[in-house]
Protein backbone atom coordinates (compact mmCIF):
# COMPACT_ATOMS: atom_id res chain seq x y z
CA UNK A 1 0.00 0.00 0.00
CA UNK A 2 2.46 2.67 1.43
CA UNK A 3 5.03 1.14 -1.44
CA UNK A 4 2.24 1.95 -4.10
CA UNK A 5 1.53 4.96 -3.06
CA UNK A 6 5.36 5.93 -3.12
CA UNK A 7 5.26 4.50 -6.53
CA UNK A 8 2.25 6.96 -7.82
CA UNK A 9 3.76 10.11 -6.23
CA UNK A 10 6.85 9.41 -8.17
CA UNK A 11 5.57 8.73 -11.32
CA UNK A 12 3.20 12.40 -10.29
CA UNK A 13 6.75 14.13 -9.76
CA UNK A 14 7.47 13.49 -13.39
CA UNK A 15 5.33 16.43 -14.02
CA UNK A 16 3.84 17.70 -17.15
CA UNK A 17 0.74 15.28 -16.54
CA UNK A 18 -2.07 17.50 -17.12
CA UNK A 19 -2.72 19.78 -20.01
CA UNK A 20 -2.98 23.59 -18.95
CA UNK A 21 -6.91 23.83 -20.00
CA UNK A 22 -7.77 21.09 -17.54
CA UNK A 23 -5.48 23.08 -14.41
CA UNK A 24 -7.90 25.87 -15.33
CA UNK A 25 -11.13 24.07 -15.11
CA UNK A 26 -10.11 22.29 -11.87
CA UNK A 27 -9.67 25.14 -10.16
CA UNK A 28 -13.32 25.74 -11.69
CA UNK A 29 -14.53 22.50 -10.18
CA UNK A 30 -12.71 23.25 -6.68
CA UNK A 31 -14.33 26.70 -6.16
CA UNK A 32 -17.91 25.07 -7.18
CA UNK A 33 -17.75 22.42 -4.74
CA UNK A 34 -18.26 24.82 -2.08
CA UNK A 35 -21.27 25.95 -3.85
CA UNK A 36 -22.12 23.12 -5.24
CA UNK A 37 -25.19 22.23 -3.20
CA UNK A 38 -27.89 25.43 -3.49
CA UNK A 39 -26.60 25.54 -7.77
CA UNK A 40 -27.78 22.14 -7.75
CA UNK A 41 -31.32 23.31 -6.17
CA UNK A 42 -31.35 25.57 -8.61
CA UNK A 43 -30.58 23.49 -12.26
CA UNK A 44 -33.24 20.99 -10.94
CA UNK A 45 -35.85 23.21 -9.84
CA UNK A 46 -35.67 25.71 -12.88
CA UNK A 47 -36.80 23.45 -15.29
CA UNK A 48 -39.60 21.71 -13.00
CA UNK A 49 -41.15 24.92 -12.25
CA UNK A 50 -40.97 26.00 -16.37
CA UNK A 51 -41.90 22.99 -17.28
CA UNK A 52 -44.90 22.73 -14.48
CA UNK A 53 -45.92 26.76 -15.23
CA UNK A 54 -45.57 26.89 -19.14
CA UNK A 55 -46.12 23.73 -19.92
CA UNK A 56 -48.70 22.29 -18.20
CA UNK A 57 -50.42 25.32 -16.77
CA UNK A 58 -50.48 27.73 -19.90
CA UNK A 59 -50.58 24.31 -21.98
CA UNK A 60 -53.77 23.04 -21.01
CA UNK A 61 -55.45 26.19 -21.44
CA UNK A 62 -53.60 26.01 -24.84
CA UNK A 63 -54.73 22.71 -25.47
CA UNK A 64 -58.10 23.34 -24.31
CA UNK A 65 -58.65 26.30 -26.81
CA UNK A 66 -56.11 25.94 -29.51
CA UNK A 67 -55.69 22.11 -29.91
CA UNK A 68 -52.13 21.56 -30.57
CA UNK A 69 -49.14 23.80 -31.77
CA UNK A 70 -47.46 22.73 -34.85
CA UNK A 71 -48.87 19.14 -34.36
CA UNK A 72 -47.80 18.23 -30.88
CA UNK A 73 -49.60 19.16 -27.19
CA UNK A 74 -48.17 22.39 -26.36
CA UNK A 75 -45.84 21.01 -23.35
CA UNK A 76 -43.92 18.49 -25.57
CA UNK A 77 -43.52 21.92 -28.01
CA UNK A 78 -42.44 23.85 -25.11
CA UNK A 79 -40.16 21.99 -23.53
CA UNK A 80 -37.42 21.77 -25.72
CA UNK A 81 -37.44 25.15 -26.32
CA UNK A 82 -36.37 25.70 -22.61
CA UNK A 83 -33.98 23.47 -22.46
CA UNK A 84 -32.23 25.61 -25.08
CA UNK A 85 -33.16 28.60 -24.00
CA UNK A 86 -31.96 27.73 -20.18
CA UNK A 87 -28.57 26.65 -21.43
CA UNK A 88 -28.37 30.05 -22.79
CA UNK A 89 -28.78 31.31 -19.39
CA UNK A 90 -26.42 29.30 -17.97
CA UNK A 91 -23.69 30.27 -19.98
CA UNK A 92 -24.48 33.85 -20.37
CA UNK A 93 -24.41 34.27 -16.36
CA UNK A 94 -21.17 31.73 -16.23
CA UNK A 95 -19.44 34.59 -18.74
CA UNK A 96 -20.76 37.81 -16.99
CA UNK A 97 -20.17 38.93 -13.78
CA UNK A 98 -17.35 35.61 -13.59
CA UNK A 99 -14.92 37.34 -15.76
CA UNK A 100 -15.57 40.23 -14.58
CA UNK A 101 -14.57 39.59 -11.18
CA UNK A 102 -11.61 36.93 -12.49
CA UNK A 103 -10.27 40.43 -14.09
CA UNK A 104 -11.32 42.95 -11.87
CA UNK A 105 -12.11 42.01 -8.64
CA UNK A 106 -10.91 39.02 -7.21
CA UNK A 107 -7.78 39.02 -10.54
CA UNK A 108 -8.00 35.29 -10.65
CA UNK A 109 -6.91 35.64 -14.36
CA UNK A 110 -3.78 37.96 -13.65
CA UNK A 111 -3.08 35.25 -10.86
CA UNK A 112 -3.05 32.18 -12.94
CA UNK A 113 -0.95 34.28 -15.55
CA UNK A 114 1.86 34.59 -12.99
CA UNK A 115 2.38 30.78 -13.53
CA UNK A 116 3.06 28.82 -16.81
CA UNK A 117 -0.66 29.22 -17.99
CA UNK A 118 -1.27 30.84 -20.91
CA UNK A 119 -3.93 33.39 -21.92
CA UNK A 120 -5.42 30.47 -24.03
CA UNK A 121 -5.20 28.12 -21.39
CA UNK A 122 -6.95 30.61 -19.16
CA UNK A 123 -9.80 31.15 -21.72
CA UNK A 124 -10.24 27.57 -22.71
CA UNK A 125 -10.04 26.58 -19.00
CA UNK A 126 -13.18 28.87 -18.86
CA UNK A 127 -15.25 27.29 -21.91
CA UNK A 128 -14.10 24.40 -20.39
CA UNK A 129 -15.87 25.08 -17.03
CA UNK A 130 -19.12 26.38 -18.79
CA UNK A 131 -19.17 23.47 -21.01
CA UNK A 132 -19.48 21.41 -17.70
CA UNK A 133 -22.37 23.72 -16.67
CA UNK A 134 -23.84 23.20 -19.54
CA UNK A 135 -23.85 19.37 -19.74
CA UNK A 136 -25.26 19.44 -16.05
CA UNK A 137 -28.03 21.61 -16.74
CA UNK A 138 -28.55 20.37 -19.80
CA UNK A 139 -28.66 16.37 -18.67
CA UNK A 140 -31.14 17.92 -15.27
CA UNK A 141 -33.03 19.75 -17.96
CA UNK A 142 -34.06 16.32 -20.33
CA UNK A 143 -33.99 14.05 -17.20
CA UNK A 144 -37.02 16.33 -16.12
CA UNK A 145 -38.82 16.63 -19.69
CA UNK A 146 -38.17 12.55 -19.63
CA UNK A 147 -40.27 12.70 -16.34
CA UNK A 148 -42.79 15.27 -17.61
CA UNK A 149 -42.86 12.68 -20.71
CA UNK A 150 -42.09 15.02 -22.99
CA UNK A 151 -39.31 12.86 -25.22
CA UNK A 152 -40.23 11.04 -27.50
CA UNK A 153 -37.64 10.49 -30.02
CA UNK A 154 -34.32 8.45 -29.35
CA UNK A 155 -32.60 11.12 -31.04
CA UNK A 156 -33.51 12.92 -27.72
CA UNK A 157 -30.05 12.52 -26.85
CA UNK A 158 -28.80 14.69 -29.43
CA UNK A 159 -30.48 17.89 -28.23
CA UNK A 160 -27.85 17.28 -24.85
CA UNK A 161 -24.63 18.60 -27.43
CA UNK A 162 -26.75 21.05 -29.19
CA UNK A 163 -28.27 22.80 -25.79
CA UNK A 164 -24.45 22.06 -25.16
CA UNK A 165 -23.32 24.00 -28.27
CA UNK A 166 -25.89 26.86 -28.16
CA UNK A 167 -24.76 27.49 -24.57
CA UNK A 168 -21.08 27.79 -25.98
CA UNK A 169 -22.20 29.99 -28.58
CA UNK A 170 -23.63 32.81 -26.00
CA UNK A 171 -20.40 31.60 -23.81
CA UNK A 172 -18.36 32.97 -26.15
CA UNK A 173 -19.79 35.93 -27.27
CA UNK A 174 -20.19 37.51 -24.44
CA UNK A 175 -16.74 36.17 -22.38
CA UNK A 176 -15.47 38.37 -25.28
CA UNK A 177 -17.90 41.15 -24.21
CA UNK A 178 -17.14 41.24 -20.71
CA UNK A 179 -13.52 41.10 -20.78
CA UNK A 180 -13.81 44.89 -22.85
CA UNK A 181 -16.09 45.68 -20.27
CA UNK A 182 -14.95 48.57 -17.38
CA UNK A 183 -18.02 47.22 -15.51
CA UNK A 184 -20.64 45.38 -14.87
CA UNK A 185 -23.11 47.86 -16.19
CA UNK A 186 -23.16 46.38 -19.37
CA UNK A 187 -24.22 43.56 -18.05
CA UNK A 188 -27.67 44.86 -17.33
CA UNK A 189 -28.02 46.09 -20.55
CA UNK A 190 -26.80 43.07 -22.58
CA UNK A 191 -30.15 40.92 -20.11
CA UNK A 192 -32.44 43.49 -20.77
CA UNK A 193 -32.09 44.24 -24.77
CA UNK A 194 -30.15 40.85 -25.63
CA UNK A 195 -31.12 38.12 -23.74
CA UNK A 196 -34.36 38.41 -22.50
CA UNK A 197 -36.50 39.37 -26.20
CA UNK A 198 -34.01 36.41 -27.21
CA UNK A 199 -35.95 34.06 -24.75
CA UNK A 200 -39.26 35.21 -25.05
CA UNK A 201 -39.04 35.63 -29.36
CA UNK A 202 -36.81 33.10 -30.35
CA UNK A 203 -40.24 30.24 -31.21
CA UNK A 204 -38.89 29.03 -27.76
CA UNK A 205 -43.23 29.99 -26.74
CA UNK A 206 -44.63 30.00 -29.45
CA UNK A 207 -44.05 29.13 -33.52
CA UNK A 208 -42.12 31.43 -35.96
CA UNK A 209 -45.42 31.56 -37.83
CA UNK A 210 -47.04 34.06 -34.46
CA UNK A 211 -44.83 36.64 -35.18
CA UNK A 212 -45.47 39.06 -38.05
CA UNK A 213 -43.43 38.22 -40.91
CA UNK A 214 -41.02 41.15 -41.16
CA UNK A 215 -39.52 39.78 -37.54
CA UNK A 216 -38.93 36.73 -39.13
CA UNK A 217 -35.41 37.32 -40.76
CA UNK A 218 -34.49 38.58 -37.58
CA UNK A 219 -35.65 35.63 -35.25
CA UNK A 220 -33.69 33.63 -37.88
CA UNK A 221 -30.57 35.58 -37.21
CA UNK A 222 -30.31 35.26 -33.54
CA UNK A 223 -28.69 32.19 -32.41
CA UNK A 224 -31.03 31.10 -30.08
CA UNK A 225 -33.80 30.95 -32.67
CA UNK A 226 -31.13 27.79 -33.73
CA UNK A 227 -30.65 25.99 -30.69
CA UNK A 228 -34.06 26.12 -29.75
CA UNK A 229 -35.23 24.61 -34.05
CA UNK A 230 -32.46 21.92 -33.08
CA UNK A 231 -33.47 21.03 -29.92
CA UNK A 232 -37.18 20.19 -30.91
CA UNK A 233 -36.67 18.65 -33.93
CA UNK A 234 -34.50 16.21 -31.85
CA UNK A 235 -36.82 15.60 -28.77
CA UNK A 236 -39.87 15.32 -31.08
CA UNK A 237 -38.36 13.16 -33.38
CA UNK A 238 -39.54 14.86 -36.84
CA UNK A 239 -35.96 15.71 -37.61
CA UNK A 240 -35.10 18.12 -40.92
CA UNK A 241 -31.57 17.16 -41.66
CA UNK A 242 -31.05 20.24 -43.92
CA UNK A 243 -32.23 22.63 -41.88
CA UNK A 244 -30.61 20.82 -39.00
CA UNK A 245 -27.31 21.26 -40.49
CA UNK A 246 -27.87 25.06 -41.36
CA UNK A 247 -28.92 24.85 -37.67
CA UNK A 248 -25.50 23.22 -36.64
CA UNK A 249 -23.47 25.24 -39.00
CA UNK A 250 -24.85 27.98 -37.34
CA UNK A 251 -24.22 27.75 -34.35
CA UNK A 252 -20.95 26.41 -34.93
CA UNK A 253 -19.67 29.25 -36.66
CA UNK A 254 -20.97 31.40 -33.79
CA UNK A 255 -18.67 29.76 -30.98
CA UNK A 256 -15.75 29.92 -33.11
CA UNK A 257 -16.35 33.48 -33.83
CA UNK A 258 -16.96 34.42 -30.76
CA UNK A 259 -14.00 32.16 -29.67
CA UNK A 260 -11.03 33.79 -31.75
CA UNK A 261 -12.90 37.42 -30.39
CA UNK A 262 -13.01 36.50 -26.60
CA UNK A 263 -8.95 35.60 -27.43
CA UNK A 264 -8.24 38.61 -28.98
CA UNK A 265 -10.16 40.67 -26.53
CA UNK A 266 -8.33 38.48 -23.19
CA UNK A 267 -5.08 38.82 -25.07
CA UNK A 268 -6.02 42.76 -25.10
CA UNK A 269 -7.08 42.96 -21.53
CA UNK A 270 -4.47 40.48 -19.80
CA UNK A 271 -1.50 41.18 -21.69
CA UNK A 272 -0.29 45.07 -21.54
CA UNK B 1 12.72 8.84 -0.50
CA UNK B 2 12.10 12.93 -1.23
CA UNK B 3 11.92 13.28 -4.37
CA UNK B 4 11.72 17.01 -3.96
CA UNK B 5 13.45 19.45 -1.03
CA UNK B 6 10.90 19.82 1.18
CA UNK B 7 12.98 21.17 4.33
CA UNK B 8 14.25 24.48 2.04
CA UNK B 9 11.95 27.38 0.90
CA UNK B 10 12.77 27.79 -3.00
CA UNK B 11 15.40 25.47 -3.92
CA UNK B 12 18.83 26.70 -4.99
CA UNK B 13 18.70 28.54 -8.83
CA UNK B 14 19.56 25.96 -11.14
CA UNK B 15 20.13 25.01 -14.85
CA UNK B 16 21.58 28.33 -15.27
CA UNK B 17 23.50 29.16 -18.50
CA UNK B 18 27.31 28.51 -17.53
CA UNK B 19 29.38 31.47 -17.11
CA UNK B 20 26.19 33.62 -16.36
CA UNK B 21 25.32 34.11 -12.93
CA UNK B 22 22.88 36.48 -13.90
CA UNK B 23 19.27 35.85 -13.36
CA UNK B 24 17.79 39.03 -14.81
CA UNK B 25 19.38 41.08 -17.73
CA UNK B 26 18.36 44.57 -19.35
CA UNK B 27 19.66 46.23 -21.96
CA UNK B 28 17.81 48.90 -22.96
CA UNK B 29 14.38 48.15 -21.91
CA UNK B 30 11.72 50.11 -22.90
CA UNK B 31 7.61 49.78 -22.08
CA UNK B 32 5.46 51.96 -23.57
CA UNK B 33 1.66 52.22 -23.40
CA UNK B 34 0.79 54.20 -26.55
CA UNK B 35 2.17 57.63 -25.96
CA UNK B 36 3.47 57.05 -22.28
CA UNK B 37 6.71 55.80 -22.16
CA UNK B 38 6.82 54.10 -18.43
CA UNK B 39 10.53 52.52 -18.85
CA UNK B 40 12.87 54.30 -20.74
CA UNK B 41 15.55 52.42 -22.18
CA UNK B 42 16.72 50.81 -18.54
CA UNK B 43 19.65 48.53 -18.14
CA UNK B 44 20.19 46.49 -14.82
CA UNK B 45 21.65 42.71 -14.01
CA UNK B 46 20.29 41.01 -10.72
CA UNK B 47 22.82 37.94 -10.03
CA UNK B 48 22.02 35.11 -8.40
CA UNK B 49 21.15 35.08 -4.57
CA UNK B 50 21.27 38.74 -4.34
CA UNK B 51 18.44 40.76 -2.96
CA UNK B 52 17.83 43.62 -5.82
CA UNK B 53 15.80 46.68 -5.02
CA UNK B 54 13.50 49.20 -7.31
CA UNK B 55 13.08 52.04 -5.40
CA UNK B 56 10.94 55.21 -7.29
CA UNK B 57 8.04 57.41 -6.56
CA UNK B 58 5.05 56.22 -7.68
CA UNK B 59 4.96 56.56 -11.79
CA UNK B 60 8.46 56.23 -11.93
CA UNK B 61 8.07 52.73 -13.93
CA UNK B 62 8.72 50.00 -11.44
CA UNK B 63 5.57 47.63 -11.72
CA UNK B 64 6.16 47.92 -15.27
CA UNK B 65 10.05 46.58 -15.39
CA UNK B 66 8.70 44.26 -12.99
CA UNK B 67 5.33 43.00 -15.16
CA UNK B 68 8.51 42.61 -17.61
CA UNK B 69 10.26 40.21 -15.71
CA UNK B 70 7.62 38.27 -14.53
CA UNK B 71 6.58 37.78 -18.12
CA UNK B 72 3.40 38.57 -17.72
CA UNK B 73 3.62 41.82 -19.78
CA UNK B 74 5.93 41.92 -23.48
CA UNK B 75 8.68 44.82 -23.80
CA UNK B 76 8.42 46.98 -25.90
CA UNK B 77 11.90 47.39 -27.02
CA UNK B 78 15.27 46.79 -25.60
CA UNK B 79 17.00 43.06 -24.62
CA UNK B 80 15.95 41.08 -21.28
CA UNK B 81 16.55 38.40 -20.32
CA UNK B 82 15.60 36.20 -17.30
CA UNK B 83 17.07 32.84 -16.48
CA UNK B 84 19.14 32.85 -18.90
CA UNK B 85 15.70 32.89 -21.36
CA UNK B 86 14.15 35.11 -23.80
CA UNK B 87 10.73 35.74 -21.99
CA UNK B 88 8.86 36.68 -25.82
CA UNK B 89 9.22 32.98 -26.45
CA UNK B 90 10.06 31.07 -23.10
CA UNK B 91 7.57 32.91 -20.99
CA UNK B 92 5.76 29.77 -19.58
CA UNK B 93 9.15 28.39 -18.73
CA UNK B 94 10.61 31.07 -17.02
CA UNK B 95 7.03 31.65 -15.13
CA UNK B 96 7.50 28.02 -14.21
CA UNK B 97 10.95 29.13 -11.70
CA UNK B 98 9.27 32.80 -10.93
CA UNK B 99 6.93 33.34 -7.69
CA UNK B 100 5.16 36.53 -7.59
CA UNK B 101 4.03 38.60 -5.12
CA UNK B 102 1.81 41.56 -7.14
CA UNK B 103 1.17 45.04 -5.61
CA UNK B 104 -2.93 43.62 -5.37
CA UNK B 105 -3.10 40.41 -3.24
CA UNK B 106 -5.26 38.10 -5.98
CA UNK B 107 -6.37 35.37 -3.49
CA UNK B 108 -9.64 33.71 -3.54
CA UNK B 109 -11.67 34.92 -0.79
CA UNK B 110 -13.96 32.39 -0.37
CA UNK B 111 -11.54 29.23 -0.83
CA UNK B 112 -9.32 28.46 2.18
CA UNK B 113 -6.06 29.07 3.30
CA UNK B 114 -5.00 25.79 2.35
CA UNK B 115 -7.30 25.44 -0.60
CA UNK B 116 -5.80 28.71 -2.53
CA UNK B 117 -1.90 26.75 -1.51
CA UNK B 118 -3.19 23.75 -3.47
CA UNK B 119 -4.88 25.50 -6.36
CA UNK B 120 -1.73 27.99 -7.13
CA UNK B 121 0.42 24.67 -6.66
CA UNK B 122 -1.55 22.77 -9.58
CA UNK B 123 -1.32 25.74 -11.88
CA UNK B 124 2.09 24.38 -11.81
CA UNK B 125 0.87 21.19 -12.41
CA UNK B 126 2.59 19.80 -8.94
CA UNK B 127 1.81 16.65 -7.72
CA UNK B 128 -1.00 17.08 -4.96
CA UNK B 129 1.52 15.04 -2.42
CA UNK B 130 3.99 17.76 -2.90
CA UNK B 131 1.97 20.81 -2.58
CA UNK B 132 0.66 19.15 0.48
CA UNK B 133 3.74 18.76 2.37
CA UNK B 134 5.01 22.24 0.91
CA UNK B 135 2.08 23.94 2.09
CA UNK B 136 2.11 22.75 5.33
CA UNK B 137 6.19 24.13 5.49
CA UNK B 138 5.17 27.37 4.34
CA UNK B 139 2.07 27.75 6.43
CA UNK B 140 4.28 27.64 9.49
CA UNK B 141 7.05 30.02 8.03
CA UNK B 142 4.39 32.47 7.05
CA UNK B 143 2.91 32.55 10.66
CA UNK B 144 -0.54 31.00 9.37
CA UNK B 145 -0.79 27.26 10.06
CA UNK B 146 -3.50 27.85 12.98
CA UNK B 147 -5.62 29.29 10.16
CA UNK B 148 -5.22 26.51 7.40
CA UNK B 149 -8.80 26.09 7.35
CA UNK B 150 -9.98 29.42 7.60
CA UNK B 151 -11.71 30.58 4.25
CA UNK B 152 -9.42 34.12 3.59
CA UNK B 153 -11.85 36.84 3.08
CA UNK B 154 -11.73 37.71 7.14
CA UNK B 155 -7.84 37.77 7.32
CA UNK B 156 -5.62 40.96 8.30
CA UNK B 157 -3.93 42.84 5.16
CA UNK B 158 -0.27 41.10 6.95
CA UNK B 159 -1.72 37.55 6.45
CA UNK B 160 -3.21 37.98 3.19
CA UNK B 161 0.24 39.35 2.40
CA UNK B 162 1.91 36.47 3.30
CA UNK B 163 -0.21 34.05 2.28
CA UNK B 164 0.33 35.73 -1.01
CA UNK B 165 4.19 35.36 -0.30
CA UNK B 166 3.86 32.06 0.83
CA UNK B 167 1.63 31.15 -2.54
CA UNK B 168 4.60 32.49 -4.44
CA UNK B 169 6.78 30.50 -2.40
CA UNK B 170 4.57 27.20 -3.51
CA UNK B 171 7.14 26.14 -6.63
CA UNK B 172 10.42 26.79 -4.75
CA UNK B 173 11.07 29.13 -7.60
CA UNK B 174 14.73 30.29 -8.14
CA UNK B 175 13.43 33.73 -8.37
CA UNK B 176 11.27 35.67 -5.77
CA UNK B 177 9.27 39.56 -7.57
CA UNK B 178 7.85 41.21 -4.56
CA UNK B 179 6.27 44.55 -5.71
CA UNK B 180 5.72 46.84 -2.61
CA UNK B 181 5.26 43.85 -0.59
CA UNK B 182 4.47 46.34 2.88
CA UNK B 183 2.44 48.71 1.35
CA UNK B 184 -0.78 49.03 3.71
CA UNK B 185 0.11 47.14 6.63
CA UNK B 186 1.42 48.30 9.85
CA UNK B 187 4.71 48.39 11.69
CA UNK B 188 4.46 45.13 12.96
CA UNK B 189 3.35 43.33 10.31
CA UNK B 190 5.98 44.75 8.12
CA UNK B 191 8.49 43.34 10.53
CA UNK B 192 7.31 40.18 10.71
CA UNK B 193 7.40 40.02 6.71
CA UNK B 194 11.11 41.64 7.06
CA UNK B 195 11.94 39.04 9.08
CA UNK B 196 10.51 36.53 6.99
CA UNK B 197 11.52 38.14 3.66
CA UNK B 198 15.20 38.19 5.15
CA UNK B 199 14.96 34.22 5.92
CA UNK B 200 14.41 33.62 2.35
CA UNK B 201 17.23 35.60 1.15
CA UNK B 202 19.74 33.76 3.97
CA UNK B 203 18.27 30.89 2.12
CA UNK B 204 19.58 31.71 -1.33
CA UNK B 205 16.48 32.99 -2.83
CA UNK B 206 16.92 35.37 -5.15
CA UNK B 207 14.70 38.13 -4.00
CA UNK B 208 13.62 41.29 -6.68
CA UNK B 209 11.44 44.08 -4.27
CA UNK B 210 10.50 47.37 -5.74
CA UNK B 211 8.96 50.24 -2.42
CA UNK B 212 8.79 53.61 -2.21
CA UNK B 213 9.64 52.68 1.46
CA UNK B 214 13.47 53.61 1.96
CA UNK B 215 13.66 52.14 5.73
CA UNK B 216 12.61 48.83 3.55
CA UNK B 217 15.04 48.91 0.79
CA UNK B 218 18.20 49.64 3.79
CA UNK B 219 16.46 46.39 5.49
CA UNK B 220 16.45 43.96 2.30
CA UNK B 221 18.21 44.89 -0.40
CA UNK B 222 22.10 43.70 -1.52
CA UNK B 223 21.67 46.47 -4.41
CA UNK B 224 19.39 48.79 -5.88
CA UNK B 225 18.21 51.30 -8.90
CA UNK B 226 16.22 54.63 -8.04
CA UNK B 227 14.21 55.16 -10.74
CA UNK B 228 12.68 57.87 -11.78
CA UNK B 229 10.42 59.01 -14.85
CA UNK B 230 10.79 55.72 -16.30
CA UNK B 231 14.95 55.95 -16.06
CA UNK B 232 17.36 54.69 -13.56
CA UNK B 233 18.30 57.67 -11.53
CA UNK B 234 20.70 56.45 -9.86
CA UNK B 235 22.44 52.42 -8.69
CA UNK B 236 24.23 50.64 -6.14
CA UNK B 237 24.05 49.41 -2.34
CA UNK B 238 21.90 51.69 -0.11
CA UNK B 239 25.77 52.70 2.19
CA UNK B 240 27.27 53.72 -1.67
CA UNK B 241 24.28 55.42 -2.50
CA UNK B 242 24.39 57.36 1.00
CA UNK B 243 27.52 57.97 0.18
CA UNK B 244 27.84 58.96 -3.30
CA UNK B 245 24.29 61.38 -3.26
CA UNK B 246 24.10 62.41 0.62
CA UNK B 247 26.55 63.26 3.24
CA UNK B 248 27.24 61.14 6.39
CA UNK B 249 24.96 63.14 8.92
CA UNK B 250 22.01 65.66 8.45
CA UNK B 251 21.32 68.38 10.60
CA UNK B 252 17.69 69.20 11.09
CA UNK B 253 17.52 72.39 12.60
CA UNK B 254 13.28 74.29 13.16
CA UNK B 255 12.49 77.40 13.49
CA UNK B 256 9.83 79.73 14.34
CA UNK B 257 7.68 80.03 11.25
CA UNK B 258 8.47 84.00 10.50
CA UNK B 259 12.84 83.43 11.13
CA UNK B 260 13.05 83.59 7.53
CA UNK B 261 15.85 85.95 7.24
CA UNK B 262 17.86 84.35 10.38
CA UNK B 263 17.52 80.87 8.38
CA UNK B 264 19.08 82.42 5.27
CA UNK B 265 21.82 83.27 7.63
CA UNK B 266 23.02 79.37 7.73
CA UNK B 267 23.61 79.41 4.14
CA UNK B 268 27.41 78.03 3.53
CA UNK B 269 27.86 76.76 6.98
CA UNK B 270 27.14 72.90 5.50
CA UNK B 271 28.24 71.10 2.20
CA UNK B 272 24.38 71.16 1.12
CA UNK B 273 21.90 73.01 2.68
CA UNK B 274 18.16 72.75 1.95
CA UNK B 275 14.85 75.24 2.90
CA UNK B 276 12.17 73.41 3.73
CA UNK B 277 8.69 75.22 4.82
CA UNK B 278 9.10 74.00 8.12
CA UNK B 279 12.76 72.63 8.95
CA UNK B 280 16.34 73.42 7.33
CA UNK B 281 18.70 70.46 6.20
CA UNK B 282 21.74 70.74 6.82
CA UNK B 283 24.40 67.93 4.99
CA UNK B 284 27.61 67.51 6.92
CA UNK B 285 29.69 65.26 7.41
CA UNK B 286 30.11 66.19 11.45
CA UNK B 287 26.21 67.64 12.82
CA UNK B 288 27.51 68.42 15.96
CA UNK B 289 30.31 70.60 14.43
CA UNK B 290 27.92 72.21 12.00
CA UNK B 291 25.54 72.79 14.87
CA UNK B 292 28.27 74.37 16.79
CA UNK B 293 29.32 76.72 13.90
CA UNK B 294 25.16 77.67 12.86
CA UNK B 295 25.44 78.88 17.01
CA UNK B 296 28.70 80.60 15.88
CA UNK B 297 26.85 82.44 13.70
CA UNK B 298 24.62 83.55 16.78
CA UNK B 299 21.73 81.74 15.06
CA UNK B 300 19.50 79.62 17.78
CA UNK B 301 16.53 77.46 16.15
CA UNK B 302 13.68 76.31 18.16
CA UNK B 303 15.00 72.65 18.58
CA UNK B 304 17.31 70.17 16.71
CA UNK B 305 18.32 66.92 15.68
CA UNK B 306 21.36 65.37 14.11
CA UNK B 307 21.03 61.80 12.35
CA UNK B 308 22.27 59.57 10.50
CA UNK B 309 21.91 60.39 6.35
CA UNK B 310 19.29 57.63 5.22
CA UNK B 311 18.24 56.48 1.84
CA UNK B 312 15.31 58.67 1.81
CA UNK B 313 18.06 61.89 1.93
CA UNK B 314 19.45 59.82 -1.52
CA UNK B 315 15.67 59.43 -2.86
CA UNK B 316 14.66 62.92 -2.12
CA UNK B 317 17.46 64.60 -3.49
CA UNK B 318 17.45 62.37 -6.90
CA UNK B 319 13.55 62.74 -7.43
CA UNK B 320 12.85 66.07 -5.49
CA UNK B 321 10.20 66.76 -3.46
CA UNK B 322 7.48 67.64 -5.70
CA UNK B 323 4.44 65.65 -4.97
CA UNK B 324 3.78 62.52 -7.82
CA UNK B 325 0.57 61.77 -8.98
Amino acid sequence: MTAELETWGMDEAQGARMPPTLRVLRYHLYTYMRTWRSSLTTSFLAPVLYLAAMGVGLGSLINHHVGTVEGVKYLDFVAPGLLAASAMQVAASDSMYPVMAAIKWIRTYYAMLATPLRVLDVLFGHFAWVVARLVLTAVTYLGVMAAFGTVHSPWAVLALPAAILTGLSFSSIISAFAASQENDQGFATISRLGLIPLFLLSATFFPLSQLPGWMHPIAYATPLFHGVDLCRMLVLGHVDWASAAWDLAYLVALSAFGAWLARRLFERRLVI
Amino acid sequence: MPSHPTSSLGAPAQHLAPGADLVVSARGLVKRFEELVAVDHVDFDIVRGESFGFLGPNGAGKTSTMRMIACMSPKSGGELQVLGMDPQTNGPEIRARIGLVPQEDSLDLQLTVLDNLMIYGRYFDLPRKVIKERAGNLLEFAQLSERAHDTVEPLSGGMKRRLTIARALISEPDLLILDEPTTGLDPQARHLLWDRLYRLKSQGVTLVITTHYMDEAEQLCDRLVVMDKGSIAASGSPASLIERYSTREVLELRFPPDAGPAAAAIDGVAERVEFLPDRVLLYTANGEQTLADVMARGITPVNWLVRRSSLEDVFLSLTGRTLID
